[in-house]
């Protein structure tokens, strides 16, 4: 593929002494390949998702895919143009005025437009070079245009716009060399030159429109023919009757997938990791430190360690599901249950990523243009069933659910427990979206209005960094949170000493502290290592295993049980479905808390959603070990 | 003249006003659905409602409530209903012509 770098109608300005080119900021509309294009000069992970509004906060990181590690990249959400209609328009807004604290004014901006859809695009260059910042033109997808028969003289193009213009491809990593070009030109900020440039009145949506056509008639600009495999996929993914059909079997499929092919992966690292520490074992004394290292340490990590296959494969589907397109898709088909709890089918998109967390979910739902649904989607987010869920799930799953198999074993009654707890999940997110929306958060409805973008084949570069991303958030949690939690419960377990003698559990400090507290928590079944279990999970929901593992490894009646074994032995039926109820609902997880007081701007929303979904939880628990008390005696 | 909404799937027809609070109105100004815009009806969700239409050559879903407020018209014009990028037929278009310089 030819690419070619235009220089700009005007001479390149002389090198100011003492100011240097130090940050440089992308823009472009959404779908225009931007996210992909970061990825490239960066090197860095940038969550790429094939929907609109995906890159939900400025992400900045140094432009070493283009030999300038020296400068800063800032990552901007998509727009259509700078008139602030929703939260992430004013974000690039505030960005590239330099009014957003934290992130320096840009000194040079590069503006992605989707050459596809030129025309369009072209509307955003206007207030974009309006702003006087040094900027290149990048037409990304023109592969893709010419090889559909689409026609752009960009020097032409260069000439009109006042700015250097290059054709690239940001999938295939063509036309980069360009971008270089032109950061080694601009040795420091000065301002662009438009004398020749005219452009239109700015934020007259009609004036830009009809420069933006005859900018690119005068530039020979010839739409290439349309795809048509986007439609004809739609055809059958939007159906009256295939459409929801196929929906619920991709959904279900994704927890089967994440069950027959997750759980052998993760027994099998089990078993590797509980051999590893067993001769590891032979390396220490018999002793205390031993006693420290392979129950404190080693059983409290390996235990949440060996759930890394499944979280890792349900962050390959949502990942599938965004970079293909399908995700928007979604948004749509969902737009009428969404519409019926007073919210719309944007609101979709962060509930659907908060299956894999809820923490970057939060942080989409800026997407959503009116205020007070978007507080209402916060708020009923962390009700979704999140990853760091799995693997408490699973443990007590497998240690209390038969693997009873229906229909022929096409189901199972371990997946039907599972789809059971993400579906109340999703039932309690709906009932408070529905209490918010009909009584404090009531407000007029906004247009929904939504971008569809074309199918796509979401490549395996973009899936493998966002796995590795993710499993180094899994790994660095084990290793840090995990890991000192683990090791200060195994502290609390054996003291007091009498006699340099570790006490029996119960006499422990973590065992008075659990009796204490378990007349609280005796009513839904729980006994005083679940409670010591649910303190810590405040933290977050996974450090309850780690919890586990380290409590039943301490005692020594059952320390040489496997935890499935020791929980199976030591809660009873009732107390085990009481558990699982609970983590549906309860709010344990620091990391979000966090985020949503960032994005509330105060303690208030937070503390409220805590104390709600604490007392939900309780009342849920309560009422299923009573129910199944009453069912099984 | 006829509302956006009424148009069935497949249907299309060339917008002449949208009359939307001005925020929202610009807004779509901005996604394509500007005057002498051709729209066209692409599918529905399921539940009958969104609609995608395709306008400027991408797809914008737009519920009934809001595709209400924008005017078309829907005469058949020869030459002007059909969409350049798709009529591969068009006698006006010389593909294999030498391009003027």
């Amino acid at each position: 593929m030819s690419t070619c770098c235009t220089p700009a109608p005007y001479a390149p300005p002389a090198p100011r002494s003492g100011e240097a080119l130090r940050t440089v900021a992308l823009i472009g509309p959404p779908n225009s390949g931007k996210s992909t294009l970061f990825n490239r000069l960066t090197g860095l992970r940038q969550k790429v998702a094939n929907y609109p509004g995906v890159t939900v906060e400025q992400r900045m990181g140094a432009m070493a895919g283009v030999g300038r590690a020296d400068l800063t990249l800032i990552d901007l959400p998509g727009i259509y143009s700078l008139d602030p209609f929703s939260e992430d328009a004013r974000v690039s807004i505030d960005v590239l005025e330099g009014r957003m604290t934290g992130t320096p004014k840009p000194d040079a901006v590069l503006l992605v437009l989707d050459s596809l859809h030129l025309t369009r695009q072209l509307m955003l260059a206007a207030p974009v070079l309006a702003l006087g910042l040094p900027t290149m033109v990048l037409l990304n997808m023109s592969d893709l245009m010419e090889s559909r028969g689409g026609e752009i003289d960009p020097l032409r193009l260069a000439q009109e716009l006042g700015a250097p213009v290059a054709r690239i491809s940001a999938t295939k990593g063509s036309g980069l060399e360009a971008i270089q070009l032109f950061l080694n030109r601009h040795r420091g900020p000065d301002s662009t030159s438009l004398s020749a440039t005219v452009l239109p009145v700015l934020g007259n949506a009609m004036s830009t429109y009809k420069w933006a056509t005859q900018v690119s008639t005068r530039t020979g600009y010839r739409a290439p023919l349309s795809e048509e495999a986007s439609r004809k996929l739609d055809a059958v993914l939007l159906h009256r009757v295939w459409g929801p059909l196929l929906f619920l079997v991709v959904v279900f499929s994704v927890f089967e997938v994440v069950f027959s092919i997750g759980q052998p992966l993760s027994d099998g690292l089990g078993d590797l990791l509980a051999r590893l520490g067993t001769s590891l074992a032979g390396f220490l004394p018999d002793g205390w430190m031993r006693s420290l290292v392979l129950d404190g340490a080693w059983k409290g990590v390996t235990s949440v360690l060996v759930f890394l296959p499944q979280i890792l494969l349900l962050f390959l589907f949502i990942g599938i599901l965004e970079d293909s397109g399908y995700l928007a898709r979604a948004a749509l088909i969902a737009d009428r249950v969404m519409r019926s709890i007073g919210l719309n089918g944007k609101a979709f998109i962060p509930l659907l990523s908060a299956y894999a967390c809820a923490v970057p979910a939060i942080m989409a739902t800026r997407t959503i243009e009116n205020k007070r649904d978007r507080l209402a989607t916060i708020l009923v987010t962390p009700f979704m069933t999140c990853s760091a869920r799995l693997p408490v799930y699973m443990l007590l799953i497998a240690a209390f659910i038969p693997n009873i198999a229906f229909a022929d074993g096409l189901i199972g009654l371990r997946t039907l427990v599972m789809l059971g707890l993400y579906l109340i999940g999703f039932l309690a997110a709906l009932v408070t979206a529905r209490l918010l929306k009909s009584s404090v958060l009531r407000s007029s409805q906004t247009p929904f209005i939504l971008e569809l973008p074309q199918y796509r084949m979401p490549t395996l570069r973009s899936l493998g960094l966002r796995l590795i991303d993710r499993g180094g958030v899994f790994l660095q949690q084990a290793g840090t949170v995990i890991l000192c939690v683990t090791l200060g419960l195994w502290v609390l377990a054996n003291f007091p000493r009498h006699h340099g003698v570790a006490p029996q559990l119960t006499d422990s400090i973590i065992g008075r502290l659990g009796h204490f507290m378990e007349p609280a928590i005796a009513p839904l079944g729980f006994n005083w290592k679940i409670g010591i279990g649910l303190l810590s999970s405040v933290l977050a929901r996974e450090v309850m295993v780690g919890t586990m593992g380290t409590l039943y490894g301490a005692d020594p009646q059952t320390q040489s049980l496997s935890l499935q074994t020791a929980l199976h032995h030591d809660l009873p039926l009732g107390g085990a479905i009481a558990l699982m109820v609970f983590f549906a609902f309860a709010m344990q997880c620091t990391s979000t808390m966090a985020v949503v007081r960032r994005e509330t701007n105060g303690w208030k929303w937070p503390a409220i959603q805590f104390a709600y979904m604490l007392v939900l939880a309780y009342g849920a628990a309560f009422v299923a070990n009573w129910a199944v008390h009453l069912l099984w005696g | 003249m006829r509302v956006l909404s009424d148009l069935e799937v497949g249907e299309s027809g060339v917008l002449v006003s949208v009359d939307l609070p001005a925020s929202v109105q610009n807004h779509l100004m901005y996604m394509g659905f500007l005057p002498d815009a051709r729209v066209r009806v692409l599918h529905r969700a399921p539940a009958g409602d969104p609609t995608v239409y395709g306008v400027a050559g991408m797809e914008i879903a737009l519920r009934r409530e809001t595709a209400r407020a924008i005017l078309v018209r829907t005469t058949r014009i020869p030459g002007l209903n059909d969409e350049p990028t798709e009529n591969r037929d068009d006698p006006t278009h010389f593909p294999n012509l030498p391009k003027a310089v």
